[in-house]
């Protein structure tokens, strides 16, 4: 039996644990899945993604979360072109969690790249076991058969079959081989490169679209949990006689924390108060009366930690990529530079907070959830309610944002200890404030830059050090350096053409949970890398742009394997997908262009800033024109993206993504900030940890996405760590105020 | 006893009168096109229509809204056709989604009260609604759209 090998970012974590294996056990699928003739009543599901109904229907099965990228759209999309569907008659299924469907993790910008291909197959095997179907009824040549919108044509004839017809009799074609199938090429795709309106445009602008805090089971009642104000805290003592009294109120609930370390996606712990309605348990749990035992976390401070993650970024640390001979180079004295940046903790904060419903059954469970990861909701529930994951069925609903936060089910394996205590099915919403302060944090990092030029001001070496509390430290309590994937994010495959280069990363110990947010360990080693070279620049005095081209060097793909350096790359090869340079040129040259970079002189005030960074195997160019007024606020006026994302399956919905970025980024530029003191986080809502709103995210982002031919890369998540540093960078440009630390709101402008 | 109005029904409530409206349209009625994004007026996301005016029902009490006539996003449109409705999906507005609810209902009432909105009234009007994917300039241009001035 051959296989296809899927594979997503967090293949590192295989290495690292057992419990994680439901992340990269799921990551096979199978040829026969792709194409397993079964025929019942007519019907026919020629692969796990695809049914066809004898009116027509075409069913295609959307196995990845939709959070807002649109990819309930896009594979599905992609299948019905190979397969010559109308997407009039094509039905968008959800599936639940099963690993018969390859990764479900919808993280890491790899659902097109992971899935592109078995998509046109599962389309394409599909469309020939049609067109021979009708060639068996018509006793004709199977090269007369073509399939055609819906139908397959007989073109001697005209005479047609539709595939409703036809289904039942496609089911008894044998599965034609791999070998044996012609996928369409870019001349003939009808959507792909195109684009159709998404799936749930409508229900989206009515009111419709159930999302999981909109799920429902008959008998459920609502539940709203108070958990430990600081991560690993345990309950001492629980007086819940005023919260039994608040009307709609039905039961206390103690709710166990973690059983043993590492934390994984395991519940919190803490008290849920169990009401009629959403509003009486929030009352109720105000009416708690709780005493914790805070546990060895409670000393963290983030000011304490900042100075002491500065500290160690300054001394040697692992190495992890190394190019000729930094110290040499340094000791032949010259013009060096050096830098410390830093970037704060961050909180994912979807719009719509975590949230479930859950019954648990006789020994099965059935759970509603806004999820990222529905295979990983089977592994988790499953063992925090000591049943098979097998028994676990998890429906997907629509998620309100995810950015990462819903990949980790902690909130819906509470719903699940929950119901089977209460014998009864139990929504879980998490509030605003429970989400700000007890989320899987982005984590908070640290880097040391150093650089000695020559006369022309370019860097002849190169040392680069970061420390950060790594994400691997919720599935290894003992991790205290960046995992592979980390430092592949953009630090060891740091593009530049320097003939001196030491990348070293730090040890730091973890007090809260990790988690990955978009873009992950890009936000803070793009920010420190494309910050420090346009300081480099300006010490040199030259124009950004061109300076970064120059020290890029010429068009190269980079062997990491010949210098020895571990690069993970995303999980694919590197001749797949090296890191090429000419691409990242392509990007940097057309962002210049199309934003009038050379036209437009920074004044006092209002100025453009650049950035470019490879990641999640695309290529991205930013500039921003930004204007910092008298009183130090900042407006950015536009934002420009050049972008080379390989082959685009839907280009509005690929802009959208880029737009979103910006904004995104424009956060963590302007404002995003999480802080822990006495061991709990300081921040609760929006209105003290804000995000961009209309009049502060960039007016408008233009997004040019340049044609490419090479085989997809991700566009969920590139967008954000080049657009963080044009932003900071259009700021020293307008101001002379350098931004190191992140937020820029920490940096006195005016 | 809390009598309202809600997409043209009456309507009788007789439990918590300090329960936002947001959580009686949600649980009781099932409407749940109205969200929860922060529950303290910060977000946008659970923007209805008090007697026409935009509201934030997460911090509005049963008992400040007797009497009134309530519009949630499913009682904009019986067909799901407002203008402002087809603007959005004519630009391509959601990412996500879950915000939109509010976003539309806030930009129906903005132009109601501003036909023609520049995009400094636009700001001020949209900055309430907050939307985490960054749909904000598409936004944008469905309001202009809808209120047919240039882009």
């Amino acid at each position: 039996m051959s296989r296809v090998q899927l594979i997503n970012r967090r293949d590192f974590l295989g290495g690292l644990l057992s419990a994680s294996a439901f992340l990269v056990g799921s990551t096979l699928i199978t040829d026969e899945a792709l194409a397993a003739p079964a025929a019942g009543g007519g019907a026919w599901s020629p692969s796990v993604y695809l049914g066809i109904q004898p009116d027509g229907t075409v069913v295609v099965v959307a196995h990845r979360s939709e959070m807002g990228t649109g990819i309930r759209t896009g594979l599905p999309m992609i299948l019905a072109d190979e397969l010559e569907a109308d997407w009039k008659r094509v039905k968008i299924d959800q599936a639940i969690g099963d690993e018969k469907y390859g990764s479900q993790n919808t993280d890491g910008s790899c659902s097109i790249v992971d899935f592109y291909t078995a998509f046109r197959e599962a389309g394409a095997t599909a469309r020939l076991m049609l067109e021979r179907a009708a060639a068996a009824k018509w006793n004709a040549s199977p090269s007369d058969c073509k399939a055609k919108n819906h139908q397959v044509v007989h073109t001697p004839t005209g005479r047609t079959l539709g595939y409703g017809e036809l289904a039942a009799l496609a089911a008894q074609q044998p599965v034609p081989r791999k070998e044996e199938l012609k996928l369409k090429s870019p001349g003939e795709f009808r959507y792909v490169g195109k684009g159709v309106p998404i799936t749930d445009l409508d229900d989206m602008c009515n009111g419709k679209a159930v999302f999981g805090i909109d799920a429902k089971m008959p008998g459920m009642v609502y539940a709203s949990v108070e958990r430990p104000p600081v991560y690993g805290g345990k309950l001492k003592s629980c007086d819940d006689s005023a919260a039994r009294k608040v009307r709609g109120v039905k039961d206390v609930v103690i709710l166990d924390g973690p059983k043993q370390l590492p934390i994984l996606f395991q519940p919190l712990g803490g008290v849920a108060v169990i009401a009629e309605n959403s509003w009486a348990a929030i009352q109720g749990r105000k009416k708690l009366k709780l005493e914790w035992d805070l546990g060895e976390n409670a000393t963290h401070d983030s000011e304490a930690f900042k100075k002491e993650l500065i500290a160690t970024a300054r001394k040697p640390g692992k190495v992890v990529r190394k190019v000729g001979d930094v110290d040499a180079e340094f000791a032949k004295g010259g013009k060096v530079i050096e830098a410390d940046y830093y970037t704060p903790m961050l909180a994912h904060a979807p719009m719509e907070p975590p949230a479930a419903v859950v019954e648990y059954k006789d020994g099965k469970v059935v759970a509603l959830a806004a999820t990222q990861n529905p295979q990983a909701v089977q592994e988790t529930v499953a063992n925090a309610v000591g049943i098979d994951k097998k028994d676990v069925i998890c429906h997907v609903t629509l998620l309100g944002g995810g950015f990462g936060r819903k990949s980790k089910p902690d909130y819906i394996a509470e719903a699940a200890v929950l119901s089977k205590k209460l014998g009864k099915p139990v929504k879980i919403v998490w509030s605003r404030e429970d989400d700000i302060q007890h989320d899987y944090y982005h984590t908070v990092a640290a880097m040391h830059m150093k650089a000695v030029t020559d006369a022309k001001g370019r860097p002849t070496a190169l040392l680069q050090r970061s420390v950060f509390p790594t994400i691997a430290s919720t599935f290894d309590p003992a991790a205290r350096y960046g995992a592979d994937f980390e430092m592949a994010h953009g630090w060891v495959d740091m593009p530049f053409d320097i003939p001196n280069i030491r990348a070293e990363n730090g040890a730091a110990k973890n007090q809260f949970r990790v988690g990955w947010l978009r873009s992950v360990g890009n936000i803070y080693h793009a920010f420190a890398i494309q910050s420090f070279m346009d300081e480099l620049a300006a010490a040199a005095g030259r124009d950004r742009i061109e300076y970064f081209l120059e020290v890029l060097g010429e068009p190269r793909k980079i062997d990491y394997a010949a210098e020895g350096t571990q690069n993970s790359n995303y999980g694919r090869s590197h001749q797949d997908h090296p890191v090429d340079t000419g691409r990242l040129r392509r990007v940097v040259e057309a962002v210049a262009q199309h934003s009038g970079w050379k036209q437009k002189k920074a004044r006092k005030g209002r100025a453009l800033g650049f950035a470019a960074h490879r990641s999640f195997l695309s290529y991205v160019a930013a500039v921003a024109d930004v204007e910092v007024d008298r009183a130090g606020k900042i407006r950015i006026h536009r934002v420009d993206v050049a972008v080379d994302a390989g082959q685009v399956i839907h280009p509005d919905r690929v802009k959208a993504q880029f737009e979103g970025a910006a904004t995104f980024a424009a956060s963590i530029a302007l404002f995003g900030e999480i802080t822990i003191k006495d061991g709990r986080i300081q921040q609760s809502n929006l209105h003290n940890y804000p995000v961009a709103r209309i009049d502060q995210a960039p007016i408008v982002t233009h997004v040019h996405l340049l044609p490419s031919d090479h085989s997809p890369g991700g566009v969920g998540e590139p967008g954000v760590p080049p657009i963080v540093a044009a932003i900071t960078n259009a700021v020293f440009a307008a101001t002379g105020k350098r931004v190191r630390h992140l937020p820029i709101s920490k940096t006195k402008l005016v | 006893m809390i009598r309202l109005k809600v997409n043209g029904a009456e309507r009788t409530f007789d439990g918590d009168p300090q329960m936002p409206l947001l959580w009686y349209l949600r649980d009781e009625l099932d409407l749940t096109g109205t969200k929860l994004g922060c529950g303290i007026s910060q977000c946008g996301a659970c923007t209805v229509h008090i007697d026409g005016e935009a509201r934030r029902s997460c911090v509005l009490p049963m008992s400040a809204v007797a009497g009134k006539a309530i519009t949630t996003i499913e009682g904009l449109s019986p067909s799901g056709t407002h203008p402002v409705q087809e603007a959005w999906k004519a630009c391509a507005v959601p990412q996500c989604g879950y915000c939109q609810s509010g976003q539309i209902m806030q930009a129906v009432a903005l132009l109601k009260e501003k036909p023609k909105p520049t995009d400094a009234d636009i700001d001020e009007a949209m900055r309430g609604n907050i939307c985490r994917c960054g749909t904000y300039q598409r936004i944008r241009q469905a309001i202009k759209q809808a209120a047919g001035v240039k882009k």
